[in-house]
């Protein structure tokens, strides 16, 4: 199965303004690969935490996108990447009501429960990445609910 | 050629391309008219083309005559910028960059130069080529200042939007005594939460409401940080004796909400407008009756 045009892409995070951009873009994308309307709101909601996280504690960053296929599902990879800080106690970061700012401290624990496959790569002194992968089937669940 | 017998007299490069450039203003004119930037503005004539053509040709001799050549603030300039910002603004409106409009502008200086090389045939080479450079400093700064004009229009072209747009997605909509509505409508980032918060507590002191609805079924993502700009609208209208009911969480944005792991506790919410009215009517002590068929009330 090919991979729908227009769902590849590398998006810059910078302002607020690339903040809609990465929301829409990742509505589009993963409306083109089939995802239902519930896990659709779900990855654009986490996809909009993440991407904040990018601009606003990693100083600005890129989102890339990739559509993936496995049998007959299709996924959504996305990944945010910066070269800010980094995240000291990850641990801590992912817990919820954690925050290094005047936020919630819901964005990165949060998003973790709205995505099917979620990791983080960080280390202090030289940036961040997140990588989550949401499936249009919500079948292929590797962190098993049960 | 008699008109030479001047050059060299006036000193400067700088002036000596100030009388060129009146010398041979209706040549140059006429091969800018040919040039991207005339010929796509004034597509319905030509003569149009080269009457601001002269202008411009005119505007920037005098720029020449005072030794400006390198000064974008140069009081012959404002011509410029009033003439050939006019032309670029209309060639981002079509869709062009500013390389492009950079470009076009660019385009000009070539004619004007040969034009310019072939009007000094007897001269020394030296001064041939201070005239040149100074021809080229002059168009330089001519593009600067295009450039500059066009991106401070857009500029402001974007900040009147923005504050067009954020105006516009927040009305105030008075429902009933004591009950005022906001319907949000697209992205709540910080900036419009607060100009909302602003707007609906100003309506909740002008009204006397005791009730604000914030209708958010227009508001196509509920993260963390919309969720928190919501809170602190309730919070603060609560400060101001109003209760805030949220409604319009429609189905997936509810699920969400609770995955995220936001917790709206305190907040009253409701499916629909129509269902967030019926609450504060009813806490108002006016509750809606549905006409039941053979009662007595009418239609
Ligand atoms: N890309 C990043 N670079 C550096 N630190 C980060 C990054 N992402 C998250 N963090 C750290 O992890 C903490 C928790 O992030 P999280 O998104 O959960 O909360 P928050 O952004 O502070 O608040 P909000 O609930 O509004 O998202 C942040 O306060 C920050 O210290
Ligand atoms: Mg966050």
């Amino acid at each position: 199965m090919e991979t729908a045009a227009g769902v590849d892409a590398c998006l810059p995070i910078r302002s607020d303004m690339d903040l809609v951009w990465v929301r829409q873009h990742v509505r589009q994308a993963a409306g083109l690969l089939g995802f239902g309307l519930v896990e659709q709101t779900k990855l654009v909601t986490a996809a909009s935490e993440l991407a904040r996280n990018t601009l606003v504690h990693g100083g600005g960053g890129r989102m890339e996108t990739a559509g993936l296929t496995n049998g007959h599902t299709r996924g959504l990879r996305l990944t945010f990447s910066d070269e800010g800080p980094g995240i000291p106690d990850l641990e801590r970061a992912l817990g919820d009501g954690y925050t290094s700012g005047d936020g919630l401290g819901m964005g990165l624990g949060g998003a973790r429960r709205l995505v099917h496959e979620f990791a983080v790569d960080s280390t202090p002194g030289v940036g961040t990445k997140v990588t989550v992968v949401s499936w249009a089937d919500r079948s292929p669940r590797p962190r098993g609910e049960f | 050629m008699p008109e030479h017998a001047s050059t060299g007299q006036h000193g400067s490069p700088a002036r000596e391309v100030g009388a060129f450039l009146r010398r041979r203003a209706e040549q140059i004119s006429q091969r800018w008219a040919d040039e991207p930037l005339f010929r796509t503005v004034f597509t319905v004539s030509r003569d149009e083309a080269v009457e601001a053509g002269r202008i411009v040709v005119d505007a920037l001799a005098q720029v020449a005559d005072t030794d400006q050549v390198h000064d974008p603030d140069a009081a012959g300039f404002t011509v410029v910028r009033e003439q050939l910002s006019r032309m670029g603004a209309a060639r981002s409106r079509a869709g062009f960059t500013t390389a492009q409009v950079s470009n076009d502008v660019d385009a000009l200086r070539p004619p004007v130069e040969n034009l310019l090389v072939a009007d000094l045939p007897d001269e020394p080479t030296e001064l041939v080529r201070d005239c040149t450079t100074a021809l080229t400093v002059l168009m330089g700064t001519m593009r600067l200042v295009v450039l500059e004009t066009a991106l401070s229009e857009g500029q402001a072209l974007i900040e009147r939007q923005r504050l067009q747009l954020m105006e516009v997605a927040t009305p105030v909509i008075k429902l009933w005594d004591g009950i005022v509505a906001v319907p949000l409508i697209g992205t709540l980032d910080s900036a419009r939460s607060q100009v909302v918060m602003e707007t609906l507590l100003e309506a909740v002191v002008d009204q006397h409401a005791r009730f604000a609805i914030l209708d958010i079924t227009g508001v196509p993502t509920v993260d963390s940080l919309v969720a928190q700009h919501l809170m602190k609208t309730v919070a603060a209208a609560r400060l101001m004796g109003a209760e805030c009911v949220v409604s319009g969480i429609r189905p997936a944005i509810a699920q969400t909400i609770v995955q995220l792991g936001l917790d709206l506790g305190t907040v009253i919410t409701r499916a629909s407008l129509a269902d967030a009215l019926a609450y504060a009517l009813h806490e108002l002590g006016a509750d809606i009756i549905n006409a039941t068929p053979g009662g007595a009330g009418h239609r």
